[in-house]
């Protein structure tokens, strides 16, 4: 036991003390944040201001098109498409309008919009839509139906689905179950990659530099196995503390030094959506954020162990060549990416069989009861799942660890060609 | 009372019997010739006395009780043929990394460390990574690794392999020093001229089998051809009814074979009779070399990997 905290002590500093450590905890999520806000900053980003001159003889739209997007239109009297085009020429409008008197509204089928050069596709469709917006507000007009009159019509109303033990599934709520399930779920099958082929990594550079040998002379290649998947595990439960912290941290700075963003003047249109849409709040509100944290450490170091003690053993087989690991690691991957497949089914059906038979299975369990359990416990899952889970989780990776260090420990020390997986195998269930 | 003692050692792998009921015992303070042609089973069985593998059958004590890997490990001091250290680990914490792993204290470990680097001149070496050293500084280090424990038990494989003369000296010279403060040295190797300066006793394995067991002097009587070497004033134009045979002569030195039921005083008396004079008489020993040659060459040896095990 003291051997293994030895061992796992100089993993986690030989990993802590790098200064890529820092540089990935500390920029990656940087980078990412990063990449998101800029993905959002250009799709919010105004882009060219559009205008176009209106000549409209006929009088369809009364003199008025609401602009909005970045469009902008703007009403003329006298002007012939010649002068039109020669103002378009000159910068003046970006493109022009130019509707005969003889056009009538109830006939009219096209209107065209004539610019200097192709406009982009999402100005064409920013003006399509508000010309056919006031259009069709003319032409209800036309029949004398007012757009109030209209919106009451449309109006949906709320549909609610209780169930008989009471519990009142509201959609605010299940939209951020949806949200936390599907993050927690990614989140864990990421770790499990990462961490994963970390150990292996560790364990093939063991065995390359033959340190292996020297090492297991003093200790037992399970205590070796154990130790470096302890370290490592540590190293990722530091990086997630060091993440947390940097996003609580980020968020006090923020609202303290930019508290608007927060507050009550925030953007019109954020505030209309909550304002529309106050499940959203119940819901986080709602969710059982102790219990589904509780989870998330619990399922993400059960998964951590179950699958790095199999990545261990793979990287125990495998010599010099990175590409002989891959093939070797198909068969651990495999359920991974399963279990990422079921999760997406089971955050929008957590009472599917299938989302109970893949929260129940260790192999799958990590990933997919997470986003199961963001939905609700005990009213989704009841205790007796979680519990049962949670014991085959523990069981699993007892299985896999006690598997994977008996091929780990004859494979460390064969060096020469590459064994298949028949021959791990054989190797997991020697006697000696 | 012995310090390690190997009583009928089997290993069997699926396409070779590697250590095929082996047999020995170590004295304490003695340092011991483990031979073998590559593939002999060398390393296996010494993986098994290291406690790395188990054996399939027979017993391994160690000071006279069954050798428990997890207890006795730290008696044990053990440098494979193949070297390995972390090549991005600083050299000191590298070393007391190692020796806290055998299960010495902090403390301890960073004492015998630093003993250790004195002794051997590497002091300068801590602050290091293990890619910035030669490939015999390295060497270096790894036996420091290996022995810095104090060990009752240290086995060494090829630890010569890399190291320029004066290093090797060096590191023969402490295994000298480690075995007069009583630890027991296995030496395992090809080199036959290292073994007769340093090993009291050898055993030769071939085909996983042991085929010789005993002292160096042993062994070399043991296989001696009752060759002599004899240094004349002259040589006689013609030999006849002599007690030997020749077997080289160049210049006044003469080589013979003394027949069966003859001594050397026979030789000499056939010499001093002819009014000969007998400068110089000695009895030629065969070399560690001859020997290994004799006993390993046409044992097919050298195809050995494939053979079917049925059992």
């Amino acid at each position: 036991m003291n051997k293994i905290l030895l061992i796992a002590k100089r993993e986690f500093l030989s990993r802590v003390q790098k200064k890529t450590f820092l540089l990935t905890t500390i920029l990656l999520p940087l980078i990412i944040a990063g990449f998101y806000a800029l993905m959002i900053y250009f799709s919010v980003k105004s882009g060219d201001k559009t205008s176009i001159a209106v000549v409209d003889k006929a009088n369809l739209f009364n003199g008025k098109i609401d602009g909005g997007n970045d469009v902008t239109f703007q009403f003329l009297q006298n002007e012939t498409t010649a002068t039109l085009a020669d103002k378009v020429k000159k910068s003046q409008f970006s493109g022009y309008i130019y509707i005969p008197e003889t056009t009538l509204l109830s006939k009219t089928d096209s209107i065209q919009v004539v610019t200097e050069k192709s406009a982009g596709l999402i100005t064409k469709g920013n003006i399509e839509d508000l010309i056919n917006k006031r259009l069709e507000e003319q032409r209800l007009l036309a029949l004398h139906i007012s757009k109030d009159q209209l919106d009451s019509a449309q109006q949906s109303i709320k549909i609610k689905f209780p169930t008989i033990s009471g519990s009142v599934g509201d959609e605010g709520k299940e939209t951020v179950s949806y949200i936390v399930g599907y993050a927690s779920g990614f989140l864990i099958y990421i770790i499990l990659f990462i961490y994963g082929t970390m150990v292996m990594r560790g364990v093939m550079e063991e065995k390359v530099s033959r340190i292996a040998e020297v090492i297991v002379s003093s200790v037992k290649p399970f205590q070796l196995m154990m130790g470096k998947i302890t370290g490592i595990g540590a190293v990722g439960l530091v990086q997630f503390i060091i993440w947390i912290i940097l996003g609580f941290g980020t968020r006090f700075l923020i609202m303290m030094f930019y508290p608007s963003l927060f507050g009550a003047s925030g953007s019109v249109e954020q505030v209309k959506t909550l304002a529309s849409d106050p499940g959203i709040f119940q819901g986080i509100a709602s969710i059982n954020w102790p219990m589904i944290i509780i989870c998330f450490f619990f399922y993400f170091l059960g998964g951590y162990l179950l699958y790095s003690a199999l990545f261990a053993a793979v990287g125990s087989a495998v010599n010099e060549d990175p590409q002989d690991a891959q093939s070797l690691m198909l068969p651990i991957t495999m359920p991974i990416i399963f279990a990422i497949v079921i999760m997406t089914k089971a955050v929008n059906d957590p009472s599917s069989g299938l989302a109970l038979f893949g929260s129940i299975f260790p192999l799958t369990s990590p990933i997919v009861m997470i986003a199961r359990v963001a939905h609700g416990v005990p009213d989704v899952v009841p205790y007796w799942q979680l519990l049962l889970s949670m014991a085959l989780l523990i069981l699993g990776f007892l299985g896999t660890t006690w598997l994977a260090a008996k091929i780990y420990r004859t494979g460390i020390l064969m060096y020469g060609k590459k064994p298949t997986w028949k021959e791990l195998i054989k190797w997991g269930f020697r006697k000696n | 009372m012995a310090l390690l003692e190997v009583q009928h050692l089997k290993k069997y792998y699926t396409t070779q019997k590697a250590v095929d009921d082996i047999s020995f015992s170590l004295q304490p303070g003695s340092i011991f010739g483990l031979l073998g042609p590559n593939g002999a089973g060398k390393t296996t069985l010494l993986r098994m006395i290291t406690g790395i593998f188990y054996c399939d059958e027979g017993k391994i004590f160690f000071e006279g009780k069954p050798f428990d890997p997890q207890k006795d490990i730290i008696k044990i001091g053990y440098m494979p043929e193949e070297r390995g250290l972390y090549k991005k680990m600083k050299i000191g914490d590298q070393a007391l990394y190692l020796a806290q792993l055998k299960g010495l204290s902090r403390a301890e470990a960073m004492e015998k460390v630093k003993y250790w680097f004195t002794r051997l001149d590497m002091q300068t070496w801590w602050n290091k990574k293990v890619e910035d050293l030669s490939k015999g500084m390295g060497q270096k280090l790894q036996f420091v690794t290996t022995v810095l424990h104090e060990p009752k038990l240290i086995i060494l494989d090829e630890p010569f392999s890399g190291l320029d003369p004066i290093n090797a000296n060096l590191i023969k010279d402490q295994i000298f020093d480690l075995a007069q403060k009583g630890s027991t040295i296995i030496f395992s190797t090809h080199r036959m001229e290292q073994v007769e300066e340093i090993c009291d006793q050898i055993v030769l394995i071939n085909l996983g089998k042991k085929i010789l067991d005993g002292t160096v002097s042993e062994v070399k009587q043991q296989f001696k051809e009752n060759a002599f070497q004899l240094q004349l004033t002259n040589i006689p134009e013609t030999i006849t009814d002599a007690p030997f045979s020749i077997v080289n002569k160049k210049n006044n030195q003469l080589i013979v074979k003394i027949n069966e039921g003859h001594s050397g005083n026979d030789v000499l008396q056939y010499f001093i009779q002819q009014g000969i004079q007998v400068e110089a008489f000695n009895e030629m020993l065969p070399s560690l070399n001859q020997v290994f040659i004799k006993l390993v060459e046409g044992t097919q040896a050298t195809s050995r990997s494939f053979q079917n095990i049925e059992s």
